[in-house]
C-alpha cells in the first residue's frame, strides 16, 4: 500500500479518535455521563493492558514459545477473577484518598512522603520507558512493513524518521486530551472513550484475521488443530520456572503497570463496574488470545522463515491478498500502540510534575505556592512531562537498536513494576508496614532489576561491560548480572525477578519490622489497612484557626480554578451554617479540602502547601491515641459506657419503684377519702331524714321517740366514726401518748372479755384460756393494749359463724415477748383477703356490717406499732385466728 | 470508636449467611484458576515427545472459559449487596445468639 495513502488513514483514523474524545468531552461537560461511566466503557478502557505488544508480539511469542504467551494474560485473570482480594481495596482507598498515581497511593499509605512519591516515579519512568519505546517500534515496524514506495517517488522515510513522527504524534494528542483537566478525579473521559473505541478496533482486527486465518486459509477448527500438530510449535516447551513466574509477573504487572493503575483505580466511577470487569476484562483476555496460536502456525507454515514472527497478524493478510483486512489489522496494531503510549504517559506526567516538579519548585518558591498561579505551572509540567516520557521511549528505542523481539521488552518493564508489589500490597494490608521498609524494599528491588535485566537489556558492552558479565564487578564472581549469588542456571528474566522480588520484599519486611513510622504514618496505614471499617479515614491534624480562609481560598483557586474552588467553600461554608464562601478552618474542613487538593496535584504536595499556610500539621494526643491504643480506647469507652448504663438502669428502677409506691398512695388515700365520704354519709343521710320528718311535726309520740332514738344512734355512731378516725391519725402519726406502767396480762384479759360481752349479748362463746401462762406482768400501756384484746374478741364474737362457737386465748412467752394468740372455731378468713384485712375501711363482708366502720384492726396495727409490738394473722389454726405480740418490757421511745 | 465493640452473633440470617458464602466463593476463585494453571507443570510436556500444544491449549482455554463462567455468577450475585457491608452482622432472630 502507497505509504503516503497509509499516512492518510493514519491521520483519518487519529481524527476520528478526536472526535470520538471531543464528543465524549463535550458530554461529560453538559452533565450527560450516562454510558461514559458504564461498566462496558470501564472494562474497555482497562484493555490497555493489551498493548502492540499483545497485537503484535504474541503471535511472535507464541511462534518462539509454543503456549507460553498465555501467562501474560492468565495472569491478569487471576487477579481480575480474585478482584475480592486486592482491587477492591485498591479501588475503594482510590476513591476515599483521591489518589491519583500508584506513586500518590504509595507515598499516601506511607504518610505522604515525598521520598516515596520520587521512588516510585523514578522506577515508574525507567521501567515504562522500554515499554514505549516497544511500542514506537512495533509502529514503526507495521509502517515498514506495510509502506510501498509510490511511482511518483514519493519513498517512505526510514524507521527512525517514523518512530520520530509517531512519537511526535502522540505526544500531541495526549497533550490536547490529558492535560486539559487538573483535577486527576475529574477524569479524562475523551480519552476513556476514545480508548475504549480503539479497545474494539484492536479485538475486532485481531479476531477478523483469526476468523480469516482458521475458516478460510484452514478449513475451521478440526483442520487447525491438525495443523498445529503439524507445525514447529507442536510440542511446545513448558518450564515450570517460567510458567510460574510469569503467572506472577504478569498478575502483579496488571496491579502495577501506572497505565493500568489509571484506568482502573483513577478513572474508575462506580466500585461496582469492578464487579463487572471481574469476569469482562478476563474475556476480552481471553477473545484476544484465542487466535494467536493459529495464526502462528499459519504464518510460520506460509511464511518464509526469514519473516519476522512479530509481524505475521500483518504480513499474513498481505501475502494471501487481503488489503483490507491488512488495513484492518494496522489499525488494531495501530489503536493498541496508541491507547498504551497514551494513558502511560499521562499517568507518568501527572507522578512527575506532582512528585517531583511540584515538591522541587515548592522548596525552591515556598512564596508562590500561595500567590502563584499554580494550576498553568501543574499543566505545563505535565505536557513538558509527556513529551520527556515519549521523548526517552524514543531514546530507548535507538539504543536497543530497535531489532529484540518484542516481548522480551515488555517482560523487562513487567518485572520492573512488579517492585511496587510488595510495597502496595503490605500497604494495604498490613499496618505494621513502614516509610523505609517500602523504600528500601523499593530501592534495592530496583537496583537489582536494573542491574541484572535493565541495563544488560542494551546488550554487552552498551552500558555493562562484557567483562563483567563474564566475570563479575572488580572480579567478584558472585555479583554477575546474569548469575547473582552463583545462581547461573536459571533464565535470566527468571533469575531477575527472583532476585529483585526476593531482596525487594526481605528489604521491606526488615525495614518495616526495624522502624518505627511516624504519625502521620500510623493514621494513614491505618485509614488504609482498615478502609472498609471507616467511613473516612483521613488523619485530623490541621490546627484549628492558624491559616486564613481568604488564603486558602487563594491558593485552592490556582489549583482547583475559581469556579470550582468557589463552590467548594461555598458548600462547605454552607455546611458549617455559614453564609458566603468563607467556612471557618476547622481541622474538618481543612482535611477535606487538602483531599481535594490532593485529587490534582497529589497527597504529598497538596500536604506541603497546606502546611505554607497551616503551619506544620499538628496531631493531636486524641489522634494518637486513636491509632496507638484504639482497641484499648474502645474497650475503656465500651466499659465507661457499661456502668453508665448500669448506673442509669439502676436509678431509672429506683425511680420506678418511687412511682409505682407514690401511685399507690395516690390511690390509697383516694380509696381512704371516698370511702370516708361514704362512711360519713349514710349515717348523715338517716339523721337528715329522720330529722325532715320530725320537723313536720302530726306525729304520734311513739314514732317521735322512735325517730327520735334513731337519729341518736347514728349520731353515736357518726361521734364513733370520727372518734376512730382521730385515734387513727393520732397513731399513725406517731404522737399518741402512751401510759406506760406494769399490768397483769390475765387482769387485761379478763377486762377486755367484759367489755366484749356487750357485742352481740345473745351468742354464748366458750371461752378456753390458761391462766397460769397469763400470770405475767408487762411493762406496756394497758388500756391501749385492752383495746386491741376486745377489738380482736369482738370481731371473733361478731363474724365466727360456728354454730357452736368457741374462742381459744393461749399466751406464751418468748424471749422478750410476750405473744397472745385468739383463735375461734370459724370459717376464718380466706387466703386472698388475709393481706387486706388491717386495711382501712376493710370489711370482708357487708352482711353484719352494722358492728363498725371497718376501722377496727387498722387501729390495732397502728395501737401494736406504737406499742412496739406486732398483730398478724394466724392462718391454719382452724378458724380466724390473731397473734399479738408485745415486748415483756416497753421503754419509752423518747423520754 | 463510635461503636463499642460487639461480639459477633453465632447464628446469621440466611440470606446473610449465603452473602457471606458468596464472598467466600470470590476469595477462592483465584486459589482454583491458579491450581488448575499449574496443572500443565505436572504433566511436564517438555518431558514428552507428544504433540502438546494442542491438547494443552484447549485445556488452558476451557478452563479459562469456565473460570470467567464462574467469575460472573460469583460478581452478579455480589454485585447487588456490595454496600451491605453491615448488613451481615445481623443475628437471626429466629435461632438467638
Amino acid at each position: 500500500m502507497p505509504f503516503n495513502i497509509l499516512v492518510l488513514s493514519c491521520l483519518a483514523y487519529v481524527i476520528f479518535l478526536f472526535a470520538v474524545a471531543w464528543a465524549a468531552e463535550r458530554r461529560a461537560d453538559r452533565g450527560q455521563l450516562g454510558w461514559l461511566q458504564s461498566p462496558l466503557i470501564y472494562t474497555l478502557s482497562l484493555s490497555i493492558y493489551c498493548t502492540a505488544w499483545t497485537f503484535y508480539g504474541a503471535v511472535g511469542y507464541a511462534a518462539r514459545s509454543g503456549l507460553e504467551f498465555l501467562t501474560i494474560y492468565l495472569g491478569p485473570t487471576l487477579v481480575f477473577v480474585g478482584w475480592w482480594w486486592v482491587l477492591r481495596k485498591l479501588v475503594r482507598i482510590g476513591r476515599q484518598q483521591r489518589v491519583t498515581s500508584i506513586a500518590d497511593l504509595i507515598s499516601s499509605r506511607f504518610g505522604k512522603s515525598n521520598l516515596l512519591g520520587v521512588i516510585v516515579t523514578v522506577i515508574a519512568v525507567v521501567a515504562a520507558t522500554p515499554y514505549i519505546a516497544l511500542q514506537l517500534q512495533s509502529v514503526t515496524l507495521s509502517f515498514s512493513v506495510f509502506a510501498s514506495p509510490t511511482d511518483d517517488g514519493f519513498a517512505p522515510p526510514g524507521t527512525e524518521a517514523t518512530a520520530v513522527w509517531v512519537a511526535a504524534g502522540l505526544a500531541l494528542f495526549t497533550i490536547l486530551f490529558g492535560t486539559r483537566n487538573l483535577d486527576a478525579k475529574e477524569q479524562h473521559h475523551g480519552i476513556v472513550t476514545a480508548i475504549a473505541v480503539e479497545a474494539v478496533v484492536k479485538l475486532v482486527a485481531l479476531i477478523a484475521v483469526g476468523v480469516f486465518v482458521v475458516w478460510f486459509m484452514a478449513d475451521g477448527p478440526a483442520d487447525m488443530i491438525a495443523r498445529i500438530d503439524a507445525s514447529d510449535i507442536a510440542d511446545w516447551n513448558l518450564q515450570p520456572g517460567r510458567w510460574a513466574g510469569l503467572l506472577f509477573a504478569a498478575g502483579a504487572a496488571v496491579i502495577c503497570l501506572p497505565r493500568m493503575f489509571q484506568v482502573m483505580v483513577v478513572e474508575n466511577a462506580d466500585e461496582r463496574h469492578l464487579a463487572t470487569a471481574s469476569w469482562a476484562f478476563p474475556l476480552y483476555l481471553f477473545a484476544m488470545s484465542m487466535f494467536i496460536v493459529p495464526i502462528a502456525v499459519m504464518g510460520l507454515e506460509r511464511l518464509p522463515s526469514s519473516a519476522n514472527p512479530d509481524m505475521f497478524v500483518l504480513t499474513l493478510p498481505l501475502s494471501e491478498g487481503q488489503g483490507a483486512l491488512a488495513m484492518l489489522a494496522f489499525l488494531g496494531g495501530f489503536s493498541s500502540a496508541t491507547s498504551m503510549v497514551i494513558v502511560e504517559s499521562i499517568a507518568l506526567a501527572t507522578m512527575v510534575s506532582n512528585h517531583i516538579v511540584m515538591p522541587v519548585w515548592l522548596r525552591l518558591r515556598p512564596a508562590k505556592a500561595v500567590s502563584g498561579d499554580v494550576r498553568r505551572l501543574v499543566l505545563l509540567s505535565r505536557r513538558i512531562s509527556i513529551g520527556v516520557v515519549l521523548g526517552l521511549g524514543y531514546a530507548y528505542y535507538r539504543m536497543s537498536g530497535g531489532s529484540a523481539a518484542l516481548a522480551a521488552i515488555g517482560l523487562i518493564a513487567f518485572v520492573g513494576v512488579a517492585q511496587f508489589l510488595p510495597a502496595m500490597i503490605f500497604g494495604i494490608f498490613w499496618r505494621g508496614a513502614t516509610r523505609i521498609g517500602a523504600a528500601l524494599g523499593m530501592s534495592v528491588g530496583f537496583v537489582v532489576w536494573a542491574y541484572t535485566l535493565f541495563l544488560p537489556s542494551f546488550g554487552p558492552d552498551a552500558v555493562i561491560p562484557a567483562m563483567v558479565f563474564v566475570e563479575g564487578p572488580f572480579g567478584i564472581d558472585w555479583l554477575r548480572p546474569r548469575a547473582l549469588f552463583g545462581v547461573s542456571t536459571m533464565d535470566p528474566l527468571l533469575h531477575a525477578l527472583f532476585w529483585s522480588m526476593t531482596l525487594n520484599t526481605a528489604a521491606f519486611l526488615a525495614g518495616s519490622l526495624f522502624t518505627f513510622p511516624g504519625p502521620v504514618e500510623r493514621m494513614q496505614g491505618a485509614a488504609f489497612v482498615r478502609v472498609f471499617d471507616t467511613a473516612s479515614g483521613s488523619p485530623r491534624g490541621w490546627e484549628r484557626g492558624v491559616a486564613e480562609p481568604e488564603d486558602l481560598l487563594v491558593m485552592s483557586q490556582r489549583i482547583m480554578g475559581d469556579d470550582d474552588a468557589l463552590i467548594f467553600f461555598e458548600a462547605e461554608a454552607k455546611g458549617q451554617g455559614k453564609a458566603g464562601y468563607l467556612p471557618d478552618p476547622t481541622s474538618d474542613f481543612m482535611a477535606r479540602l487538602e483531599r481535594r487538593l490532593a485529587g490534582s496535584v497529589g497527597a504529598a504536595t497538596a500536604h506541603a502547601m497546606m502546611s505554607q499556610l497551616a503551619g506544620r500539621a499538628t496531631v493531636t494526643v486524641e489522634d494518637l491515641m486513636a491509632v496507638a491504643s484504639e482497641s484499648a480506647q474502645i474497650m475503656e469507652y465500651s466499659a465507661r459506657l457499661e456502668s453508665q448504663q448500669e448506673e442509669v438502669t439502676r436509678t431509672a428502677r429506683a425511680l420506678r419503684e418511687a412511682n409505682e409506691k407514690l401511685m399507690q398512695l395516690s390511690i390509697q388515700k383516694d380509696a381512704f377519702l371516698s370511702q370516708i365520704s361514704h362512711e360519713l354519709r349514710t349515717p348523715m343521710t338517716s339523721i337528715r331524714a329522720f330529722s325532715e320528718i320530725l320537723t313536720e311535726g302530726d306525729l304520734p309520740p311513739e314514732q317521735v321517740a322512735n325517730y327520735g332514738r334513731i337519729i341518736h344512734d347514728e349520731a353515736k355512731r357518726l361521734t364513733r366514726l370520727l372518734d376512730d378516725l382521730l385515734d387513727l391519725s393520732v397513731l399513725e402519726n406517731g404522737t399518741v401518748q402512751l401510759n406506760l406502767g406494769l399490768a397483769n396480762l390475765s387482769q387485761m384479759i379478763d377486762r377486755a372479755l367484759a367489755s366484749a360481752s356487750h357485742t352481740k349479748p345473745e351468742r354464748s362463746f366458750v371461752i378456753f384460756r390458761d391462766l397460769p401462762m397469763e400470770n405475767i406482768f408487762i411493762r406496756t400501756d394497758a388500756d391501749r393494749l385492752v383495746q386491741v384484746f376486745i377489738n380482736l374478741i369482738s370481731n371473733a364474737r361478731k363474724y365466727c359463724d360456728a354454730t357452736a362457737p368457741e374462742l381459744r386465748i393461749s399466751v406464751r412467752q418468748r424471749g422478750g415477748r410476750v405473744t397472745v394468740d385468739f383463735a375461734d372455731n370459724g370459717s376464718g378468713i380466706p387466703k386472698e383477703s388475709q393481706a387486706l384485712i388491717f386495711e382501712k375501711f376493710a370489711r370482708l363482708t357487708d352482711q353484719t356490717r352494722a358492728g363498725g366502720a371497718g376501722l377496727g384492726l387498722a387501729i390495732c396495727r397502728e395501737v401494736m406499732a406504737n406499742l412496739g409490738g406486732t398483730i398478724t394473722y394466724l392462718p391454719g389454726q382452724g378458724g380466724a385466728a390473731f397473734r399479738v405480740a408485745v415486748p415483756l418490757r416497753l421503754e419509752r421511745k423518747v423520754d | 470508636m463510635s461503636q463499642s465493640p460487639r461480639t459477633p452473633p453465632l447464628f446469621l440470617r440466611r440470606a446473610s449467611y449465603r452473602q457471606r458464602r458468596r464472598r467466600d466463593a470470590a476469595r477462592l476463585l483465584p486459589v482454583v484458576g491458579l491450581f488448575l494453571m499449574l496443572l500443565p507443570v505436572l504433566w511436564a510436556p517438555q518431558d514428552t515427545f507428544r504433540r502438546d500444544t494442542a491438547p494443552d491449549g484447549i485445556y488452558l482455554f476451557v478452563i479459562w472459559a469456565v473460570l470467567i463462567a464462574l467469575a460472573m455468577l460469583v460478581s452478579r450475585s455480589l454485585n447487588t449487596a456490595d454496600e451491605a457491608d453491615d448488613a451481615d452482622a445481623s443475628p437471626d432472630p429466629g435461632q438467638g445468639t
